[in-house]
């Protein structure tokens, strides 16, 4: 039988590099007006009065009061509202759109737009908790009644930009009673539930359909939701078709980002072991709460990293600052625990004289191994060939010998990491319960129908080449067209490295009754997600199997710090994964790549903060992302390891791939400069700071 | 009214427009030639990239005015070229395409390097990569479609 890794090229490179295919803002309607945002011009207070001058014919001012049903964004946590009513909780909140047919005019009528405020004192430290969670495993803090001592540090990560080229956008339209938005988007129910509730509609007066996504990385998950109850509102009342799409300024200023954090870490040691780990997660939630509690509660479940700690004691806190509200992000919770406990580990090693690789090695997780939440690694763990693998192609011990010169300024780094595959917890169980259909047409085609995006990870291509093998048919022979809620079932959202695992191993799972039945003409097969028995989750008390899977890797980066400048350039990569099974070879390296680079950007590259709650960074020459100079060449190698329930044995790669990064690029910066590093991004000043002080 | 002609895609075509207008709002709002995209609008990114008598340009900063009497040529119609068709089975082949959104402009450039110097080393495809960004892909398998092309078109450029 053929390998399904076997790589084909991808089925939208035609359009895709030929320039014809269609993101939302090539896309034009006749009559089509422009909406732009009335925000904010303070971070905390309230709206006294707005005065709005003469607006000319064909011109809209929408806002709360435009809002027939409820004026609350709907995601994990209710508590956005689409348009202030009243209360600022950040700098550049949502106030209002003004619609017209004149980008021009529109800029005009903003800026004549006055607002009296109430100003209030903003808060930025983060003391105001509103989500906390706690949970412990094995003796959890007693263990530290018998440790001989007791070892702690702190670890901080900044912001994160998700920095997808495209900016956010819908365009929206009135047929009847019927609104559909046509979007940039990760997740088309979560867009359409939010329109049901917004505009108080039937399920069937309202449609999202995805247009092609120029890149999303969790930011376009349930950020669009946002903006499109805002667009919707305006379309329904005024009825025309009306087209959001935000320039790269506000994109930055407003739209969520990755949550800053401070992991506070206290580990028992007893004969030179570790014994159990006390952990404090907190995170910047900005103004509102989102899906901050989520991510909370996957950076808590990564705290003992890749490796096997008996005892826990784990608390954390989301804090709600008057900032612009933080959200989801490749990764979400877990690139922050990962470059922390990676560090952490590393540090006690080195506080106990022990080499750091061996004492790593000796508490790597194992097959059956407990996790953090008591749940069971069910399937085999191959980190020590991996490692293997890792060390032998990079030449690591070789060079970690050579760069512990304090003169020669090059330093390699390896991070071990894991990520939990689909929904924390019961979330695929109790909320998602995806559903997904394939239809067989009359002429032997076969459609795949779901509502996963393609928004660059190449979906279309794995899911009609999973299909396809499974049919025994041509690929050209299975549609996947982009999800239109009028016509796909809620398969979830396209997010949380669920998309192969679960929707994939779903839609696997119709192909091969699809397959019993081939010689009829036409029919329809629907599955819905049913949770394997033995995946047991206590929500409340974390306790059970977080995941129903893990994905595994190995990351290696190689670097030189300039003894100069402090700059870092980043020599080579090397990664090992466990993604399962790969669907498609060369799309699973692509991830690789791609993840790596986020990774490390978040390491050492990219930084982002606020001033008094204003975004410092708001384009794309203050936001340093890496570009093709600042990448190294990068070695990828992939290790099958099928996992019982996915598609051909398939688990995650989406967001394992990122989680390594900065780790590893810290670690190899630690090397190079010989100083201990508690924070990412290392960033020259920072290198500086540590090599000026001799203490560390 | 000012009167700008230029040579757009081989045809001679003539815009009344204000001199300051971006070139990028002409090429996508007057002419739908929507290949060319919107990233950052300010010269960072190069999704909007064409070609400015044979070399590279960010659409988003050309103001109508500098393409009077001058040469563009955008993805569309370099789409319709020999080189194009070896650039592109390069990109699909080595997997140089994630979301897209990037790829005409990297697709502009990698002619633009190439056209200058057809055998680059990968030091010179990074410099010549690096006003364009992408933020899927790493870069990695962009070099390695470029290598390619470069190796596949021994003797057209």
């Amino acid at each position: 039988m053929k390998d399904i890794s076997k790589s084909i090229n991808k089925v939208d490179n035609e359009e895709k590099i030929s320039g014809s295919a269609e993101y939302i803002a090539d896309i034009k309607m006749d009559g089509m007006l422009y909406a732009m945002t009335l925000r904010s011009s303070i971070v905390k207070g309230e709206i006294i009065k707005i005065s709005y001058p003469k607006i000319p014919d064909n011109y809209y001012v929408i806002d709360h009061k435009d809002v027939q049903g409820k004026n609350i964004v709907k995601i994990i946590y209710d508590d956005m509202p689409i348009f202030t009513t009243k209360k600022i909780s950040y700098l550049h909140e949502p106030i209002a759109l003004v619609i017209g047919p004149e980008k021009e005019k529109i800029v005009e009528i903003l800026d004549s737009i006055e607002i009296k405020y109430k100003e209030e004192e903003p808060q930025f430290e983060w003391e105001d908790s509103v989500v906390d969670f706690h949970f412990d495993k094995g003796e959890g803090e007693r263990v530290f009644d018998h440790a001989d001592k007791v070892i702690s540090y702190d670890y901080e990560t900044g912001y994160q930009e998700q920095a997808y080229i495209e900016t956010q956008g819908f365009i929206g339209y009135q047929d009847g009673d019927k609104t559909t938005l046509i979007g940039s988007i990760q997740c088309p129910y979560y867009v359409k539930n939010a329109l049901i509730q917004a505009l108080d509609s039937e399920p069937e007066n309202v449609r999202v359909i995805q247009s092609t996504v120029g890149g999303a990385f969790g930011g376009k998950e349930e950020f669009p939701s946002l903006i499109g109850c805002q667009l919707a509102v305006a379309v329904k009342k005024i009825k025309k078709p009306i087209q959001l799409i935000y320039e790269r300024e506000e994109d930055m200023l407003v739209t969520t980002k990755r949550h800053p954090a401070k992991i506070h870490f206290d580990a028992a040691i007893k004969e030179n072991k570790i014994k159990g780990i006390k952990a404090h997660v907190g995170i910047d939630g900005g103004a509102t709460i989102g899906l901050s509690g989520v991510v909370l509660s996957r950076a808590m479940l990564a705290c003992s990293g890749a490796y096997t700690i008996d005892n826990l004691d784990i608390t954390g806190d989301v804090y709600k600052t008057n900032t612009v509200p933080n959200g989801a992000f490749r990764g979400f919770g877990a690139p922050q625990m990962m470059f922390a406990i990676e560090m952490f580990v590393e540090h006690i090693a080195k506080d106990l004289n022990i080499d750091p690789l061996e004492f790593r090695k000796s508490i790597l997780a194992k097959q059956n191994d407990h996790t953090s939440t008591n749940g069971v690694y069910r399937d085999p763990i191959l980190m020590p060939e991996m490692i293997e693998k890792a060390m032998k192609e990079s030449d690591y011990l070789r060079k970690k010998k050579a760069y512990a010169n304090p003169n020669i300024f090059k330093g390699i780094g390896m991070s071990f990491f894991f990520h939990g595959c689909g929904f924390t917890g019961s979330g695929e169980k109790k909320i998602i319960k995806a559903r997904v259909r394939l239809r067989k047409h009359k002429n032997n085609k076969a459609e795949i129908l779901i509502a996963a995006v393609d928004m660059g990870q190449g979906v279309k291509t794995t899911f009609r080449k999973l299909v396809a093998n499974i049919l025994e048919i041509d690929i050209e022979n299975v549609i996947f067209n982009n999800p239109d809620t009028d016509y796909v079932p809620d398969s979830g959202p396209t997010v949380a490295s669920r998309t192969m695992m679960i929707v994939g191993g779903l839609v696997a799972r119709a192909a091969k009754e699809m397959k019993q039945r081939w010689r009829e003409d036409e029919f329809v097969v629907e599955k819905q997600y049913k949770q394997p028995d033995y995946i047991k989750y206590d929500e409340e008390n974390f306790i059970g199997d977080a995941y129903p899977a893990y994905s595994w890797g190995v990351n290696v980066v190689e670097v030189e710090v300039s003894k100069t400048t402090y700059q870092v350039k980043l020599v080579k990569t090397w990664s090992v994964y466990d993604g399962g099974k790969a669907i498609d070879e060369k799309v699973v390296l692509g991830q690789a790549d791609g993840g790596l680079a986020q990774g490390v950007g978040y390491g050492y590259l990219e930084v982002m903060n606020h001033k008094q709650g204003k975004i410092q960074q708001k384009n794309m020459t203050d936001y340093i992302i890496p570009t093709a100079k600042d990448m190294p060449d990068m070695e990828t190698y992939l290790y099958d390891n099928p996992y019982a329930f996915g598609p051909y044995g398939a688990k995650g790669v989406g967001e394992l791939t990122l989680v390594g990064g900065a780790p590893a690029v810290a670690k190899a910066i630690e090397n190079a400069i010989n100083k201990r590093i508690y924070k990412i991004p290392v960033t020259p000043e920072y290198i500086m700071e540590l090599i000026n002080n001799a203490k560390n | 009214m000012p009167k700008i002609e230029f040579k757009l895609n081989d045809k001679l075509v003539t815009v009344h427009s204000t001199a300051n207008r971006r070139l990028l709002d002409v090429l996508r709002e007057d002419f739908n030639l929507t290949g060319p995209k919107e990233g950052c609008g300010e010269g960072e990114c190069g999704a909007c990239a064409v070609l400015l008598n044979h070399k590279i340009v960010n659409s988003c900063c050309t103001p109508l005015a500098n393409v009077d009497g001058q040469e563009i040529v955008t993805i569309e119609g370099f789409s319709k070229t020999k080189r194009y068709q070896i650039i592109k089975d390069a990109f699909a082949e080595m997997g140089g395409v994630q979301c897209g959104f990037c790829t005409p402009g990297m697709v502009i450039a990698t002619e633009s390097l190439l056209n200058k110097n057809p055998h680059p080393n990968d030091e010179e495809i990074r410099i010549a990569l690096s006003g364009n960004l992408c933020r899927c892909t790493g870069y990695n398998m962009i070099i390695k479609s470029i290598q390619k092309a470069a190796k596949d078109g021994d003797g057209i450029w």
